[in-house]
C-alpha cells in the first residue's frame, strides 16, 4: 500500500503538481517542508520549555514555597535548559536554515534531500525520547551541563541520566547529519556568480554554525559515550575514588558547550543583518568585517571553554590565558554591533515588526555581551558563579539574543513560508509585551544575584530582601508568556485570512523574494545568475523599480527528488538502538541488535532507491 | 576526474562532487571524534586508585604480591597495521581498475582489500578475548577502559567500512560499477584510508609508547 501511495506521489510530482496529504509530508524530502517541520516540532517543545519556566517561576514567586517538590524542581529547571538548547533554539535555527539557504543561494534543494529527512526524524524522534522521561517519572535532574559525577550510577541510579545521555546522543546525530548536509549546500549548491563573498549574510552565519557543529559535536559524543560506558558497562572515567576525573567531563562539555553557545547565536547575528539592511533601505555596513568577524568569533570560540570553569581553581596561568581570550571575543562581537548600527544610522527605516525584534536584539544582545564580559574576569567570576546573575547573563544572550533574533526571522520571513503577511498590530504588541515581560523577568536577576541568591536552589528564606523582586519577575514571566499567546494568536488570525503576500513584500535583496511566496517546490523554475551581493535590488535599480510579481509555473520536466521513507525508517531504527542501549539490563544486547537491523535494513534500501 | 564520470551529474558551485565534500566534511568531524577518545586514552593509561595498576609494557604487582604480566603483544598487532597499510594501497588499486573498466581486476584488489580488513577485524576479536583471559576488561582500570574504548572505536569503524566495501564487491561482481560509477568507490576509499590514518596515529600511542 504504502509503494502504492509513493508510486502515485511520484507520478503525481512528475506532472508537476505539488503533492498533498499526510503521506506526502512523511516522505517529503523537499527543504521548504523540513524546514516547516523543524520549526513546527520546536516551537511546541519551546512552549514546553516555557512552561516548564512558568512552573519554575511559580515556585519561585514567594519564599519558603513548597509549590514544587525540590526533586521535581530539579527536574523541571534541567528539562528547561535542555529543551530550550537543543529542541528549541537550535531547531528554530534549522528550520531557518533548511527553508532559506537553498533560496538564499538560488538552489533547488540542498545537497542531500533525503539526509536532511533524516536529521528531522531523529531530532523529532531524540526529542520525544528526552521528554518520554517525564512518562516514566524520571526526567533528567543533573542540569542541561550534567556535570560528573552528579550523573554517575551511585548518585544518581535511576533512569534520569540514562534518559538524558541517551536523548542528547541522538540529537548529535541529527546535528551532525544536517552540519555536513548544509557545509555541502552552502559549497557546492551556489547559483552562477554567486562568489562566497556575494552570499548572504544569514547564509554567511549558517555556513560558519555548521562548521562550529561539525567541530563540536564529536567532543560531546565522546563525553557521552564515556558517560555511557560508565554507567552501563562499568568503566570509571568519571569516577574519582577509582581514579577518574569529573573534571575530565567539564573539560570535555565546554569544549562542546562553549562554541555551542554561538552555534545558537550566531544563526540569530544573520537573520538581523539579514533584516536591518531591508528595513534601513541601505547595503550592509561592512559586509566583509561582518563575515569576517563571524570567522573570529567562532575561531576563538573553541580557545575560551575553561572560563565556565574558573570556580574549579585551574590557577592563574590557565585563568589569565581564558581571561584574556574571552575579552578578546569582545572585539569582533563589538565590530558585529557598531556594524548594525551604522547600517540603520542613516537610513530611511520603515518601522515594521521584525525590524522592532531586530533593534531589540541589538540592545538585548549588549546587555547580556556586557554582562559575559564581566564573567571574563576570574574574581569577578568566582564571585558571580552559582549565583541567578549567571542567570540573567545567559538569558539575555540566549532570549535576549537568539530568541529575539528567531522571532525577527519569523515575522520577516513568515510571507514566503506561508504566503501570508503576519498582523502588524498583533506583531508590535507581541513585541512590547516581550521585551517589557523580558526585561521585567531577567533584569532583576542581576541584582538578585550579585545579592547572593543561588541559582538551582529550589527556594529561599524570608528577610534576604530576595521577595519583591522574586515576585515582580514571576508576574513578568507570565507577560512573556502572554506575548508568546499574542503570536499564536497572529499566527491563527492570519492562517483564516487570505493567502495573498507578493513575492517580496518588504522590498527586500536577497534571492528568496524573488519567487512567489510560498515558493512552488523546485524553487526557481529557472537557476538565477548572480551578479552582486544584493541581486534583487540590483535587478530593481537597473529596471528602474519594482519587479512585475513572478507567475506561478508549471514544474514540468524539472527535475526533482524523489520522496522517501528510508529516511524515517533509518531514523526509527536509530531510535531503537538508543531504546535498546537503555533497556541492556533487561534484554541484554538483543534490543541494540534489533535496532542495529532496522538501522542496515533503512540504510541499505535508501542506497539502492534511485534518489531521481 | 575527467568529465565523463560526471554524466549526469549537476555542476557543483565548487567543482567537486557533493558526495566527495561530504565525506571529507564528515572526516574532519571524525578526526575530532578519535582527537578527543585519544585524548581521553592519554589523560587515563596510567591513572587509578582502585584494581590493578595500568600494566601494558611492563609487569604490575599488587601490594598483595599477585603479579599481572605485560599485556600488549606487539608482534601481531604489528602483523595488523601493516596489512591495514597494504589496504590503503589495494584499494587505490582498486579504484584505479574500477576508472578504467577493468572489473577482473577491480574485483582482485577490493577483494584483497577486504581481506585486510576482516584479518585486522579478527585480530583485533582475537586481542580483546585474549586480554580478558588476561584478566583485563573495561572494568580493571582506566588503562583497560581507555584503551577498549579507544580500540573498540576504531574496529567497530573498520567493521562498517569492511560492510561497505564488501556491498560494493556485490555490486562490482554484478557488474554494477562502471567507470561512469567509479565514485560510489572513491567515497567508500576515502573512508577506509581515513580509518588507515587513524590506526597510524592510535598505534604508536597505545602500543609502542611506554
Amino acid at each position: 500500500m504504502a509503494t502504492t501511495a509513493l508510486d502515485q506521489q511520484r507520478a503525481h510530482a512528475a506532472a508537476g503538481h505539488e503533492p498533498t496529504g499526510l503521506w506526502s509530508w512523511i516522505t517529503t524530502v523537499d527543504h521548504k517542508r523540513i524546514g516547516i517541520l523543524y520549526g513546527a516540532t520546536a516551537f511546541t517543545f519551546f512552549l514546553m520549555g516555557g512552561i516548564e519556566a512558568l512552573l519554575l517561576r511559580i515556585q519561585l514567586g514567594t519564599p519558603n514555597n513548597t509549590f514544587l517538590s525540590p526533586e521535581t524542581y530539579n527536574e523541571l529547571f534541567t528539562m528547561h535548559g535542555t529543551t530550550m538548547i537543543f529542541l528549541a533554539i537550535m531547531p528554530l535555527s534549522a528550520a531557518f536554515f533548511n527553508f532559506i539557504i537553498p533560496l538564499q543561494i538560488g538552489a533547488r534543494d540542498v545537497a542531500f534531500p533525503r539526509l536532511n529527512a533524516f536529521s528531522y526524524w531523529v531530532f523529532l524522534l531524540g526529542g520525544l525520547f528526552l521528554n518520554a522521561s517525564w512518562l516514566f517519572g524520571a526526567a533528567p535532574d543533573t542540569g542541561w551541563f550534567g556535570y560528573a559525577n552528579l550523573t554517575s550510577k551511585q548518585y544518581s541510579p535511576g533512569l534520569h541520566v540514562d534518559f538524558w545521555m541517551l536523548g542528547l546522543q541522538t540529537l548529535g546525530v541529527a546535528s551532525l547529519a544536517a552540519a555536513v548536509n548544509f557545509f555541502t549546500t552552502v559549497l557546492n549548491m551556489r547559483a552562477p556568480g554567486m562568489k562566497l563573498m556575494r552570499m548572504p549574510i544569514f547564509t554567511w552565519m549558517s555556513f560558519i554554525t555548521q562548521v562550529l557543529l561539525l567541530l563540536a559535536f564529536p567532543v560531546i559524543t565522546v563525553a557521552l559515550i564515556l558517560l555511557m560506558f560508565d554507567r552501563f558497562f562499568g568503566t570509571n572515567f568519571y569516577v574519582p575514588t577509582a581514579g577518574g576525573d569529573p573534571l575530565l567531563w567539564q573539560h570535555l562539555f565546554w569544549i562542546f558547550g562553549h562554541p555551542e553557545v554561538y552555534i545558537l547565536i550566531l544563526p540569530a547575528f544573520g537573520i538581523v543583518s539579514e533584516i536591518l539592511p531591508v528595513f534601513a533601505r541601505k547595503p550592509l555596513f561592512g559586509y566583509a568585517a561582518m563575515v569576517f568577524s563571524g570567522i573570529f568569533i567562532a575561531f576563538l570560540g573553541f580557545g575560551v571553554w575553561a572560563h565556565h570553569m574558573f570556580a574549579t581553581g585551574m590557577g592563574p596561568i590557565a585563568d589569565t590565558y581564558f581571561s584574556l581570550a574571552t575579552m578578546l571575543i569582545a572585539i569582533p562581537t563589538g565590530v558585529k554591533i557598531f556594524n548594525w548600527l551604522g547600517t540603520v544610522w542613516g537610513g530611511s527605516i520603515q518601522y515594521k515588526t521584525p525590524v522592532y525584534f531586530a533593534l531589540g536584539f541589538v540592545a538585548m544582545f549588549i546587555i547580556g555581551g556586557l554582562s559575559g564580559v564581566m564573567h571574563g574576569s576570574p574574581p569577578a567570576d568566582l564571585q558571580q558563579t552559582d549565583t541567578y546573575f549567571v542567570v540573567a547573563h545567559f538569558h539575555y544572550v540566549m532570549f535576549g539574543g537568539s530568541i529575539f533574533g528567531l522571532t525577527a526571522g519569523a515575522y520577516y520571513w513568515w510571507p514566503k513560508m506561508f504566503g501570508r503577511v503576519l498582523d502588524e498590530g498583533l506583531g508590535k504588541l507581541h513585541f512590547w509585551l516581550m521585551l517589557i515581560g523580558f526585561n521585567l523577568t531577567f533584569f532583576p536577576m542581576h541584582i538578585l544575584g550579585l545579592n547572593g541568591m543561588p541559582r538551582r536552589v529550589y527556594t529561599y528564606p524570608e528577610g534576604l530582601g530576595f521577595e519583591e523582586l522574586n515576585l515582580l519577575e514571576t508576574v513578568a514571566a507570565f507577560v512573556l508568556a502572554a506575548s508568546f499567546a499574542v503570536f499564536l494568536y497572529n499566527i491563527i488570525k492570519t492562517w483564516r485570512g487570505p493567502r495573498n503576500a507578493p513575492a517580496d513584500p518588504w522590498n527586500a535583496a536577497t534571492l528568496e523574494w524573488a519567487i512567489p511566496s510560498p515558493p512552488q517546490e523546485w524553487n526557481f523554475a529557472e537557476i538565477p545568475v548572480v551578479h552582486g551581493r544584493d541581486p534583487l535590488w540590483e535587478a530593481k535599480r537597473e529596471r528602474g523599480g519594482p519587479l512585475p510579481e513572478p507567475p506561478r509555473v508549471s514544474g514540468a520536466g524539472i527535475h526533482m527528488p524523489n520522496p522517501s521513507y528510508w529516511p524515517l525508517v533509518t531514523a526509527l531504527g536509530l531510535s531503537a538502538m538508543m531504546s535498546g542501549l537503555m533497556l541492556i539490563h533487561h534484554l541484554g544486547p538483543w534490543g541494540i541488535i534489533a535496532g542495529g537491523a532496522i538501522l542496515l535494513f533503512g540504510v541499505f534500501n535508501w542506497a539502492f532507491e534511485p534518489a531521481g | 576526474m575527467t568529465d565523463t564520470a560526471h554524466a549526469g551529474h549537476l555542476e557543483t558551485a565548487t567543482g567537486l562532487d557533493n558526495r566527495k565534500l561530504a565525506i571529507w566534511t564528515f572526516i574532519g568531524s571524525e578526526c575530532l571524534f578519535f582527537a578527543t577518545l585519544i585524548s581521553n586514552y592519554l589523560v587515563h593509561k596510567e591513572t587509578w586508585l582502585t584494581g590493578p595498576g595500568p600494566f601494558p609494557h611492563d609487569a604490575w604487582t599488587s601490594p598483595a604480591g599477585k603479579v599481572f604480566e605485560p599485556i600488549i603483544e606487539i608482534p601481531l598487532v604489528t602483523l595488523g597495521t601493516a596489512l591495514l597499510l597494504f589496504s590503503s594501497l589495494f584499494v587505490v588499486l582498486a579504484l584505479a581498475n574500477a576508472q578504467r573498466g577493468n572489473r577482473k581486476g577491480l574485483l582482485l584488489w577490493l577483494g584483497l582489500t577486504l581481506l585486510c580488513g576482516v584479518f585486522f577485524v579478527g585480530m583485533q576479536v582475537y586481542e580483546f578475548t585474549h586480554f580478558v583471559h588476561k584478566g583485563l576488561t573495561l572494568k580493571t582500570n582506566l588503562f583497560g577502559g581507555s584503551f577498549f574504548v579507544l580500540t573498540g572505536f576504531h574496529g567497530t569503524h573498520v567493521t562498517i567500512g569492511v560492510i561497505w566495501l564488501f556491498t560494493l564487491w556485490i555490486e562490482a561482481f554484478r557488474g554494477k560499477i562502471p567507470p561512469a560509477k567509479s565514485l560510489n568507490l572513491e567515497i567508500a576509499a576515502l573512508y577506509w584510508h581515513f580509518v588507515d590514518v587513524v590506526w597510524v596515529v592510535i598505534f604508536p600511542v597505545v602500543y609502542l609508547i611506554k
